[in-house]
């Protein structure tokens, strides 16, 4: 881990922090100024004994101004959502919220290393994007050829099952307004980009 | 009751018998299911992590659609991950005007335009639970699960977080509707201490050990309470436990059997309703040999392989079909 | 053109005031613009608090024979009592001094000066006009009857009733259990001396017991109060005891030849059997047991009465009934304490789902030797003796889900419990802490005693409590499941038995209490001291004190500490014999009234009365504290307050506006 370096403030000249950054790209009052480094996010998170960061540690790098450190680790891509941590915090921070706010830096920066995780939900929204629907195991498949073509042999036995009891499609249904909704989508980009 | 209806990407495809089962016993129970015109995907816990306001423009979408129906503002959705979604969008568009009106703007680039607030979203659970009521199916129970021990399964997205004033229908830490819902059906319901902890949602694919880890914590819990099947309410639950089951046996060199059901499939057992009606016998994981406990037979299943359609993308050979 | 000759002073309050208001520019304005308002002397000074500020106000009024004094700086609150005795020491009525704020209501919040200095002239232009309306006034003087009422009877209110006994004055305590004692009757031990708790607690509740200044009501409860400082009168409802006090030599047959065993949810906090007739703890002050009627086979049933038939004496009377006595009293000590945070509202730490999870008064009595284990320390079965042990602090303290405060003791109380389980078990101890919170005397030191007796800190909030087992070895075990945030990594401890510090809470009934004695409770329900630094035992209600945690969370030596100091301020009250009291009062013109009677219900303090046959309402000036509320709402406008009459207030406005400098006569006729 780099050192911490505090940029002296200069009245009017300050750099916005990244515990700044990252408060603004999260909708809503996160709370993450907050944090009192208590560790229940940390205890309850499932997939915490696999994080290189557990949250709250990451929320201690994210004041201490470690932006390199915190958007090049696993931690944000091994939440799954569960929301133990934000309904079990005593200090009301948004930590699933803040976790979905990461990816989306670590993205913008081209951070994180390990492309699998970012590469997942791309992966997915390209089937959205494009026929309006998911298609989750297909996509299952292809990811799993990409990233990691050994593991697809301990898959196999459950493909052919999905397969045989007919609950694998092979493509995904395509919406009728599809036209609209990339409209949509579109739009919504533009003004993502512009904020 | 009249409900609007989000079926959502798995039920179309993978979890096809939760579908078919809600269909089954809505009848019966006095419910009337008007799906969503031409819905999309909700885009599950994956597009927010790369665009913001479209992920919401996507989910707005859907409400937008559904808020098109006049005969009823209730919209239900069967997935967690879908009704957590739909409810997320629902409120924080409410209570952020900024929100509301930039969402608004991407839809109406689509023609489409929606209010926060409009639409009640709930959860398949919740309706069958509080507007149908214990004392209505109770009263429907025409073979009850007698001897079944089951382990309900609630998972994360149901419960938890608390959002708006409402904050959610049963408690984050430690629901109980489903224990009572089953006990209304005549089942032994063991207390499972992991009833509301995480699936691992898309984890398998991210960090297989991890979610592996995830569903074997699970499926030894239930093991452990000697539980004959765990109940669930939520495709990406049913899906990551059941199909992945012998998966993570393999990953860890175990052999547990611990077949996965919805609890739309266990009500309609319950109202006497036959097993293959209710998509029972689509589950990986055998579940005869546990509903044979309450006397239901499960036909074979028959062998689906259907021919790819024309428009058919390409699916990645598995080693063994060479 | 006013008659009175009116002296203003602008406080620089250092650099408070000055610092955002030109204080010479608003005294130099105040000096010319009001000169034909009556101002005649101008001046501006850094402290006028200070003795020289005060003198020079006294040398105005002696020789420039100032009628009216107008002093600009801080809020009343803080020193009109200060200007108000400059003032009379210079020959002055005090109630012909104004005090307006321009420093909370105009400096600490205008970042701009020249707006500031407007805002200020503007306010002190204001008090100008109506300290012309001002009357020359007496303070009221009620004489104070030297009882006073002590109710809750903990350590804090046994603190109390014996300094104000021992001081020679008569109290009465009312408490609602069947013994005085409070929750330090409960304690095994206790921090950081760990001294036993009976030792040091029961003399002073034998004391209470039998002091001749001392009417002890317990199995009683307050019902209502009225009156005012000095002249209260308290009623007081005596549950029937079902025992005469008069005969009952407290023998304990009758305790002991009770068929009927309940689980006793007070004293030994659910972990621990009483019988329908009893005492909760054998040296239970009065020594006299109760029957408990919603438990009692007689009263449920109609049979039994095994405990009459072996009184030795005859004491047991069925048909005892609740009594209500009216008591005057001078003054009131609340001394009520506190509850213990329902952990069930917790899911996630299992308390009431799995039998090895302990809630921190459970294990108080676990550990004492009086208690249903006789200080064994041993699981829910009663005799398994732990070989771990998990203590987690902050238990629905800290917590926005729960309570955001911090309960002050549990640290140290969990640090008294790993002393304990080490001591009386040899187990593995854990603490898990958010922060070690230790800072009273003596308290660092004992955490050094646990530290070097090899309990292990583990930093970080428990995330949960399960029996689920995940990995071999947790089998059988509670996990605990934590970040140990020092080393960020996550962990799960199984152990034998579990002990959550929950937190302290205000008594459930706070409400009831409050409005009761008419004084006002924080959001969380901790009752409110007159200002948090200064007054800690005084409430905004004259002759209302506080004590203990009924206050906030705090120790015992800070509730002894409390205790005293309540009934230091009682003692010196009673010492005056007499209580002046601020003459600012409300009263009803009779002429005006129209007997509506909507003033009767507004007022806070109960200060108006109706008079049924001239059909007009009155206010008892010894009960009004000139809120002002009844003025306000009187429809016919018939009641006026002394020093905020409706046309001082509309001067104020006036003058407020600046509309003084125009050439309106504002002038009292
Ligand atoms: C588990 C635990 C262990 C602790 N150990 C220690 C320790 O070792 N050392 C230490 O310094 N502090 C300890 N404390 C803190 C200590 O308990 C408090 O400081 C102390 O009890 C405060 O005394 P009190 O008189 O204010 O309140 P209480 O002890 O609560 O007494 C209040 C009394 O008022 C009565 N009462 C309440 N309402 C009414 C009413 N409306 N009418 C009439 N009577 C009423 C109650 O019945 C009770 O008798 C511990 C706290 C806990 C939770
Ligand atoms: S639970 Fe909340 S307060 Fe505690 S470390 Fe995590 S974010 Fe910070
Ligand atoms: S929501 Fe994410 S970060 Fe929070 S506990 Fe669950 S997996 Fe961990
Ligand atoms: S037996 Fe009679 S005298 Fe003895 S304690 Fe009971 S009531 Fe009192
Ligand atoms: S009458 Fe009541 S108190 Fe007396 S012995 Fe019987 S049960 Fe106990
Ligand atoms: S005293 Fe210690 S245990 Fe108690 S609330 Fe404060 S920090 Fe937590
Ligand atoms: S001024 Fe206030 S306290 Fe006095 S009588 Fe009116 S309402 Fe009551």
């Amino acid at each position: 881990m780099s050192t911490v370096s505090v940029s002296l403030t200069q009245e009017g000249s300050r750099k916005k922090s990244f515990l700044e950054e990252v408060i603004e790209h999260t909708p809503g009052d996160c709370r993450l100024s907050s944090c009192i480094q208590c560790g229940t996010c940390g205890g309850s998170c499932p997939s915490g004994q696999d994080m290189d960061h557990t949250p709250r540690a990451i929320f201690a790098m994210i004041s201490a101004g470690l932006k390199k450190d915190v958007l090049k680790s696993n931690t944000p891509w091994f939440c799954v959502s569960c929301y133990y941590c934000m309904v079990r915090c005593p200090q009301s921070v948004h930590i699933t919220d803040i976790m979905y706010t990461l990816k989306r830096l670590a993205i913008q920066e081209k951070m994180y290393d390990d492309s699998k995780a970012p590469d997942f939900s791309k992966t997915f929204i390209e089937w959205v994007e494009n026929y309006g629907r998911a298609f989750e195991l297909g996509l299952m498949s292809m990811h799993m050829i990409k990233h990691n073509p050994f593991g697809v042999f301990k898959m196999a036995g459950m493909g052919m099952g999905m397969i045989s009891k007919g609950r694998m499609a092979f493509t995904p249904t395509r919406i009728k307004g599809m036209d609209s909704l990339k409209a949509i989508l579109n739009k919504a980009k533009e003004l993502e980009a512009m904020a | 009751m009249k409900y609007s209806y989000f079926p959502g990407c798995s039920l179309e495809r993978n979890a096809s018998a939760y579908h078919v089962s809600a269909m089954a016993i809505a009848e019966p129970l006095g419910m009337e299911f008007i799906e969503v015109d031409d819905w999309n995907c909700c885009g599950a816990t994956e597009y927010i992590s790369l665009n913001l306001t479209a992920s919401y423009a996507l989910i707005a979408r859907n409400l937008a659609q559904a808020s098109k129906e006049t005969s009823t503002k209730q919209l239900v959705a069967p997935c967690s991950a879908c009704y957590l979604n739909l409810k997320k969008c629902d409120a924080y568009m409410k209570e952020s005007p900024s929100l509301e009106e930039k969402i608004n703007t991407a839809l109406a680039a689509g023609g489409l335009s929606y209010k926060g607030g409009t639409l009640k979203v709930r959860h398949l659970l919740d309706v069958v639970v509080n507007d149908i009521g214990y004392d209505a199916i109770a009263a429907k129970v025409t073979k009850p699960l007698k001897g079944l021990r089951v382990a309900p399964y609630y998972g994360c997205m149901i419960v938890r977080p608390k959002l708006g004033e409402n904050g959610t229908f049963d408690n984050p830490e430690y629901p109980t509707t489903l224990d009572k819902l089953l006990k209304v059906l005549g089942a032994t319901v063991i207390d499972f201490p992991l009833k509301a902890h995480c699936c691992g949602g898309h984890m398998t694919q991210i960090s297989e050990s991890t979610g592996f880890e995830l569903i074997r914590r699970l499926i030894k819990g239930a093991t452990d309470y000697k539980a004959d099947l765990i109940v669930t309410l939520c495709p990406m639950c049913q899906l990551n436990l059941d199909a992945f089951q012998g998966a993570m046996n393999s990953h860890f060199n175990t052999s547990y059997h611990m077949p996965v059901l919805y609890f739309t499939q266990m009500i309609g057992l319950a109202f006497g309703m036959d097993a293959a009606s209710l998509g029972i016998g689509t589950e990986l994981v055998d579940a005869r040999a546990a509903l044979a406990k309450i006397g239901v037979e499960v036909p074979e299943a028959e062998l689906v392989v259907k021919k790819p359609p024309k428009e058919a993308l390409p699916m990645p050979s598995m080693p063994e079909e060479k | 053109m006013s008659k009175e000759r009116i002296g203003v002073y602008v406080c620089h309050c250092g650099s408070n005031i000055a610092g955002t208001v030109d204080v010479a520019e608003v005294s130099r304005w105040a000096g010319e613009a009001l000169k034909d308002r009556g101002v005649v002397v101008s001046r501006d000074y850094k402290f006028m608090c200070s003795s020289l500020g005060q003198e020079l106000i006294q040398k105005d009024i002696q020789e420039q024979g100032l009628t009216r004094v107008v002093v600009a700086a801080c809020s009343p609150h803080l020193h009109e009592q200060t200007f108000r005795n400059a003032c009379k020491e210079g020959g002055l009525n005090p109630y012909l001094c104004e005090l307006v704020s321009i420093r909370e209501q105009c400096s600490w919040i205008h970042p701009d000066k020249a707006v500031g200095t407007e805002k200020a002239k503007a306010i002190v232009s204001g008090g100008v006009e109506k300290v012309i309306w001002d009357e020359p006034l007496e303070p009221l003087r009620v004489p104070i009857n030297p009882v006073t009422l002590v109710v809750g009877g903990g350590i804090a209110g046994i603190q109390a009733a014996l300094e104000v006994a021992n001081a020679g004055y008569p109290v009465i305590m009312v408490e609602r259990e069947p013994s005085i004692g409070g929750h330090m009757a409960q304690f095994d031990k206790t921090f950081p001396t760990l001294d036993c708790a009976a030792c040091i607690l029961t003399p002073r509740m034998v004391e209470v017991g039998s002091h001749p200044n001392v009417k002890l009501f317990t199995y009683a409860e307050v019902t209502n109060v009225s009156g005012y400082v000095g002249n209260f009168q308290v009623t007081i409802k005596q549950k029937a005891r079902s025992v005469d006090t008069d005969l009952c030599t407290g023998c304990g047959i009758c305790q002991e030849k009770c068929p009927k065993k309940v689980i006793d949810p007070v004293f030994e906090a659910g972990l621990g059997y009483r019988k329908a007739v009893y005492t909760p703890f054998p040296q239970a002050v009065p020594k006299y047991p109760v029957i408990d009627r919603e438990n009692c086979t007689y009263f449920l049933k109609g049979t039994c009465r095994a405990c009459e038939k072996f009184c030795p004496t005859g004491a047991i009377d069925f048909t005892q009934e609740d009594e209500y006595f009216t008591v005057d009293v001078g003054q009131i000590i609340l001394a009520t304490g506190w509850d213990l945070f329902d952990a069930r509202r917790i899911p996630q730490y299992g308390y009431g789902r799995l039998a090895n999870v302990f809630t921190s008064l459970e294990f108080e009595r676990l550990t004492n030797a009086a208690g249903p284990t006789g200080g064994k320390v041993v699981l829910r079965d009663g005799v398994t003796v732990p070989k771990s042990v998990a203590i987690i602090h902050c238990v629905g303290s800290r917590d926005k889900n729960y309570n955001p405060y911090c309960s002050a003791i549990c640290c140290m109380q969990s640090l008294k419990f790993a002393h304990l389980v080490h001591e009386r078990t040899g187990a593995e101890v854990y603490n898990f802490y958010i922060d070690m919170r230790t800072p009273a005397k003596g308290y660092e030191e004992f955490y050094q005693r646990v530290l070097e007796e090899g309990t292990h800190f583990i930093r970080g909030k428990v995330a949960e409590i399960t029996d689920a087992a995940r990995y071999p070895g947790e089998e059988g075990k509670l996990i605990v499941q934590a970040e140990n945030t020092l080393v960020g990594k996550q962990m799960r401890v199984p152990v034998d038995m579990v002990i959550l510090s929950a937190a302290l809470e205000p008594r459930h009934d706070f409400k009831e209490v409050a409005r009761l004695f008419g004084i006002s409770c924080s959001e969380e329900g901790w009752l409110i001291e007159r200002h948090p630094k200064l007054d800690p035992v005084a409430t905004m209600t004259e002759g209302i004190y506080i004590a203990g945690c009924a206050q906030g969370p705090k120790d015992i030596p800070a509730s002894v500490a409390q205790g005293a100091a309540a009934a230091a301020r009682v003692v010196g009250k009673i010492q005056q014999k007499e209580i002046t009291m601020e003459p600012i009062r409300a009263s009803i013109n009779q002429d005006k009234c129209s007997g509506c009677r909507i003033c009767n219900n507004m007022c806070p303090f109960n200060a108006i009365s109706f008079i049924e046959d001239r059909m007009v309402s009155e206010v008892n000036p010894a009960l009004c504290q000139g809120c002002g509320t009844c003025v306000a709402a009187c429809p016919a406008g018939a009641i006026s307050g002394t020093v905020f009459s409706d046309q001082a207030i509309l001067a104020q406005l006036d003058g407020l506006l600046l509309n003084n400098l125009k050439a309106i006569d504002l002038t009292p006729a």
